[in-house]
């Protein structure tokens, strides 16, 4: 188009199909498409998660499409590359056409054509063209206009000219959004996607100690151009590597530096909600005298050598936990405890057998919002539920249940309960045990309670005890009809010690018919609370409570509270509860390094672009012309401008210069 | 060259700096004034990057004044009534429910309802000026258009003290949750056809642009209420930088100034529609014409899309600082991006492929709806680094 080219070459055809205005217009809606699907479809989720979501077929085809991480599928790529080239043909095509605007004055106008413009008004003067000519050019200049002007013999043509930065600004956006997709293809990774084409590297897949993962899964520091990553630093521990995550497996990059984690702080404003992350690191590097020292937070990286080094996550780096298992199901009341580590794991021979115990985290705050009423209480929208662990109980065919522990007892309308949350799937809520704690705050009275009901000479005894007062109330002394009761009354216990009352409850159900179930059933609770009351009596005058009188509430409370509790164990899935009895935190920081040497092409593409789009939308463009014409011993004078932008504001404006000119010239 | 003075003495407009008067001058200097003692008073609470932003804003505040004359008296007013608040308050937040003025006029929260009432009545002011024509109602809503901005501004400035008085470590400028931008949204939508209104003497293209911002006010409304969104709460730490101070604001430029092009698209595409039925009708005569809107459009456009390159650049660099990388497809990243690309078709094909009409209408109004899913459709539905502000 801007050569009249009669015979187009197959390089013209090219060209303006790729500088075409209508190709960019279709990858610029394409890319926002693409985008669309890439935010509403989760990304780099595990392939399973999508094979529930859409089924296998659907999955098939979305995975093909590269759907699943979009922004780095081929065919994103390949749009964005001829984003690059259609802006590239776009801007060598127009650019000369813009400089020749910037710098040519059109001293060649014709009459007719100036006549045909929107705006235009012709009128004659007495005055001479020298003069007028004077006049004319002083008034544009004052107008900012700069002017030339050409003798065509019979007449001359002034040409003035304003604005023409506008035209460079189509130079700068179109340059600035090339230099900018250049910078950020820098930093987009590709050199580690080709490497793995070409089956340079390999991810690994396996959970593995670093310094084991094979060469092939391992990067040196020249060997990649970019990269974000991730390392997790226990406090003391340092470390020369990161991880980049790529798809299900990573990838080992060295430093050539070496990060030391000192010390990390989280800081909490008076709400209990996190105000800042704090990470005091010390870098050592052959390259420098002495190790640097640095603290960075979030927003305040530390940029060293090209890398960056961010504050990201935090967590546990390893806390010695001191457990106390106490067990369940069992008549002794014999605790155990246990050194462990944060992340270890080690085994527990028990009644049933020999389990797994894996410690998967520490927190030391559990900080929940308080409800309207709490608040009232407490005057604190938040409550701290103190410190917490989770961990797992592996049974020996591999089987975990996984769990949560508080370990100091959490007040729930005004009782007090040790928690403990047990879920089977990671999918699941966990389902909170809830065992009351006795008037010392400790798990002790619990803990004998239950092991009273699983002592069978004990419980036997305060059976027949139960029994024989109960009897003698009604002054019978049957010696059978008391060992009958003695015996199901066992029976019972038994069945609740394996399950609460849903044991009971299915047990009648399977040996009772149908239309006795609900009077057996009251006749069969009513059996075994007066053999629970009387266990609860004799361990309350053990503890030298006193009985004789009413029992207090709290201890009423409590009883109530651990039958619940009782009925709870047996889907708790462990043959132990572990209580927190002493910890040594030790936390861990979540430092994320990246090298982005394309970061300052970007910004400065961003930038061309921002100052383009100021001078195309902001400088208006202005050119107009005068002919200037003697006829009939008159002065004939044409004037006629155009802007490019903006025609109302520019009719307006051409209006006053009008008005303006013909003014000085009569 | 020797031109003869007389010719030029056709009113030659004088160069900018000789057009400004006394008051301009006073307006300036007071601005200066205001933003060192700011500085003095408070330059322990701020960084470097704080301090070039105080400065640079006032600067920015003076050029608006120069340009447009009645941002002088609007920042004036707001200044006064802002300090009086603040200084009515103390160190006390408990005078919020205590100080007459405090609980019924300039609380963070009663301003802030004064503007919402203010908005709704002057829309309704707006359609009744549509309808009947009437030019005294046609003031009256602009008067209320002002008062409602100013009211939102000082809503917003008494609120950010409030968040200092709540604690020295909770205090941040409030453009930091959906609650806050939302009245950020209405007034710098009000300004910006404010100065349409002026520029192109036409008051009936009002009653559509504040229909936009009653809806906005219809959510602030319900996410207070209902969602006790109002209420003050500290900054995660990831929010806590100046760049918070510049992002988003510029952002809101570019929503402000699309929503509004949008809403001209509605006002357009009603005119196209009465001028083919019936070009001697009430509605065709009483709507703008279209070659007027056509240029409305696409000015607020240019004017949203500059300021909404900034924000996202800006964007990019703060999320160097925080996230560690410029650019992560993060779903609020990846929509502005494509409001972006929306926009940047447009101007395209207005500008070069020479588009007009009601096809351009009907993409600006498109474009709105995109612009709002990037606004609260992302924090609602989707999931990402930028979910601060959730419903
Ligand atoms: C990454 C894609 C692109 C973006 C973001 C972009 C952005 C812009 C912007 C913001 C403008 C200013 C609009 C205005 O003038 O008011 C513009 C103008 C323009 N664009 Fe693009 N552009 C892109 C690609 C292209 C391509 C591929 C072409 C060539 C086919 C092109 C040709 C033009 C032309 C000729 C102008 C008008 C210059 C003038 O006369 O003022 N652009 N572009």
């Amino acid at each position: 188009m801007n050569k009249p080219n009669k015979k187009h070459s197959r390089l013209d055809i090219i060209l303006e199909f790729f500088g075409s205005m209508n190709l960019a217009i279709t990858i610029l809606v394409a890319i926002a498409f693409a985008s669309v699907i890439g935010t509403v479809l989760q990304q780099n989720q595990p392939y399973n998660d999508y094979i529930i979501k859409f089924g296998p077929f659907w999955h098939e085809v979305f995975q093909t499409l590269g759907l699943y991480n979009i922004y780095g599928a081929l065919w994103f790529l390949a749009l964005l590359i001829f984003l690059v080239l259609s802006t590239s043909v776009c801007i060598y095509r127009n650019t000369p056409i813009m400089l020749r605007d910037m710098q040519q004055f059109r001293l060649n106008v014709k009459e007719k054509s100036l006549r045909l413009m929107s705006n235009t008004q012709s009128w004659t003067t007495e005055k001479k063209a020298e003069e007028v000519e004077k006049i004319i050019q002083h008034f544009l200049k004052l107008k900012g206009f700069r002017t030339r002007i050409k003798d065509h013999e019979d007449h001359r043509v002034i040409a003035g000219m304003k604005g023409r930065w506008n035209r460079s600004g189509y130079i700068f956006t179109h340059v600035g959004i090339i230099v900018l997709c250049i910078g950020s293809f820098l930093d987009g990774g590709f050199g580690l996607t080709i490497k793995e084409w070409t089956g340079q590297i390999i991810p690994e897949t396996r959970d593995i100690r670093a310094d084991k993962v094979p060469k092939i899964s391992r990067l040196k520091p020249q060997d990649s151009i970019s990269f974000r990553g991730s390392i997790s630093l226990p406090e003391g521990g340092s470390s020369n590597i990161v991880f980049l995550n790529v798809r299900d497996g990573y990838l080992v990059q060295e430093l050539p530096f070496a990060i030391e984690l000192k010390d990390f702080r989280v800081e909490h404003y008076t709400s209990g909600m996190p105000k800042s992350f704090e990470s005091d690191l010390i870098i050592h590097d052959d390259q420098l005298d002495e190790p640097l020292e640095q603290t960075i937070s979030v927003n305040h990286p530390l940029i060293y050598r090209g890398y960056a080094l961010y504050q990201a996550s935090f967590g546990d780096g390893g806390s010695n936990l001191t457990l106390r298992a106490w067990p369940f199901h069992s008549q002794k009341l014999q605790t155990l405890d246990i050194d462990i580590a944060v992340k270890e794991n080690r085994s527990l021979n028990t009644l049933f057998g020999k389990y797994r115990l894996e410690v998967d985290d520490f927190k030391m705050f559990n900080i929940f919002p308080n409800t309207e009423e709490e608040k009232a209480v407490t005057g604190k929208r938040f409550k701290n539920f103190g410190p917490s662990f989770t961990f797992k109980v592996r049974d020996a065919s591999g089987v975990a249940n996984e769990y949560h522990n508080y370990m100091l007892p959490v007040t729930q309308d005004k009782r007090r309960f040790y928690l403990s949350g047990m879920r089977s799937t990671v999918a699941e809520p966990f389902r909170y045990l809830h065992i009351p704690a006795d008037n010392k705050d400790s798990l002790d009275r619990f803990m004998a309670f239950h092991a009273l009901l699983h002592d069978p000479i004990r419980a036997k005894r305060i059976a027949q005890d139960s029994v024989k007062a109960a009897m003698s109330d009604v002054n019978k002394t049957d010696k059978k009809l008391q060992d009958d009761v003695v015996n199901s009354m066992m029976n019972l216990l038994t069945l609740f010690n394996q399950g609460g009352y849903s044991a009971i409850e299915r047990d009648i159900k399977n040996k009772v018919p149908k239309d006795k179930q609900v009077d057996v059933a009251q006749a069969y609770v009513k059996i075994l609370q007066n053999l629970l009351q009387n266990t609860y009596i004799a361990l309350l005058k053990q503890e030298g409570v006193e009985t004789e009188k009413d029992v207090s509430d709290f201890d009423n409370q409590f009883y109530e509270d651990a039958i619940s509790a009782f009925a709870g164990i047996g889907a708790y899935g462990s043959p132990v509860y572990l209580q927190l009895a002493d910890f040594k935190h030790r936390e861990s920081s979540g430092i994320q390094i990246t090298r982005h040497p394309g970061q300052n092409i970007f910004y400065l593409g961003c930038l061309m672009l921002i100052i383009g789009i100021f001078m195309m939308f902001y400088i208006s463009y202005q050119r107009i012309w005068l002919i200037l014409k003697p006829e009939n011993g008159q002065l004939m004078i044409t004037f006629a401008g155009s802007g490019n932008r903006n025609q109302r504001d520019f009719a307006v404006e051409f209006e006053q210069l009008k008005s303006h000119a013909v003014k000085i010239t009569s | 060259m020797s031109v003869p003075n007389e010719y030029m003495n056709v009113e030659m407009q004088p160069p900018f700096y000789k057009q400004l008067n006394i008051v301009d001058w006073i307006f300036a200097i007071l601005l200066i004034a205001g933003s060192i003692f700011a500085f003095q008073k408070y330059s322990g609470l701020m960084d470097g990057y704080e301090v070039g932003i105080l400065f640079g804003t006032a600067i920015s505040l003076i050029a608006i004044g120069w340009v447009w004359k009645p941002m002088r008296a609007l920042m004036f007013y707001i200044a006064v009534l802002s300090l009086f608040a603040i200084n009515l308050y103390g160190n006390d937040l408990a005078a919020a429910e205590n100080n007459f003025f405090l609980k019924f006029l300039f609380s963070g929260q009663s301003a802030t309802m004064w503007m919402s009432a203010l908005f709704v009545m002057a829309t309704v002011a707006y359609f009744v000026e549509l309808f009947s024509g009437n030019a005294f109602t046609g003031k009256v809503a602009t008067a209320m258009t002002w008062a409602a901005t100013a009211m939102g501004f000082i809503g917003l400035l008494v609120r950010w003290r409030e968040t200092y008085l709540h604690g020295i470590d909770v205090g941040h400028i409030p453009v930091s949750n959906l609650y806050e931008v939302f009245i950020l949204f209405a007034i710098i939508t009000a300004l910006i056809y404010l100065y349409y209104e002026k520029k192109y003497e036409t008051r009936s293209m009002g009653a559509f642009v504040l229909l936009v911002i009653t809806a906005a006010i219809a959510f602030l409304l319900w996410y207070h209420f209902e969602r006790d969104a109002a209420e003050i709460k500290p900054l995660v730490p990831a929010l806590q930088s100046y760049w918070m101070k510049i992002h988003v604001p510029a952002n809101f430029v570019g929503y402000g100034a699309f929503a509004l092009a949008a809403m001209i698209g509605v006002a357009y595409l009603i005119k196209d529609v009465a001028v083919k039925r019936n070009p001697q009708g009430r509605v065709a005569a009483r709507l703008p014409s279209l070659d007027m809107m056509d240029d409305v459009m696409h000015k607020s456009i240019a004017l949203g899309f500059a300021f909404f390159t900034i924000a996202t650049v800006l964007g990019a660099m703060w999320a160097a600082e925080a996230w560690g990388g410029y650019w992560s497809w993060d779903p609020k990243e990846t929509w502005a991006l494509i409001v972006w690309l929306n926009y940047a078709a447009w101007l395209h094909m207005r500008l070069m492929k020479g588009l007009r009409g009601p096809v351009l209408a009907w993409w600006a109004v498109i474009g709105l709806f995109v612009t709002l899913f990037a606004f609260v459709g992302v924090n609602m539905f989707l999931s990402g680094l930028h979910s601060y502000g959730e419903l």
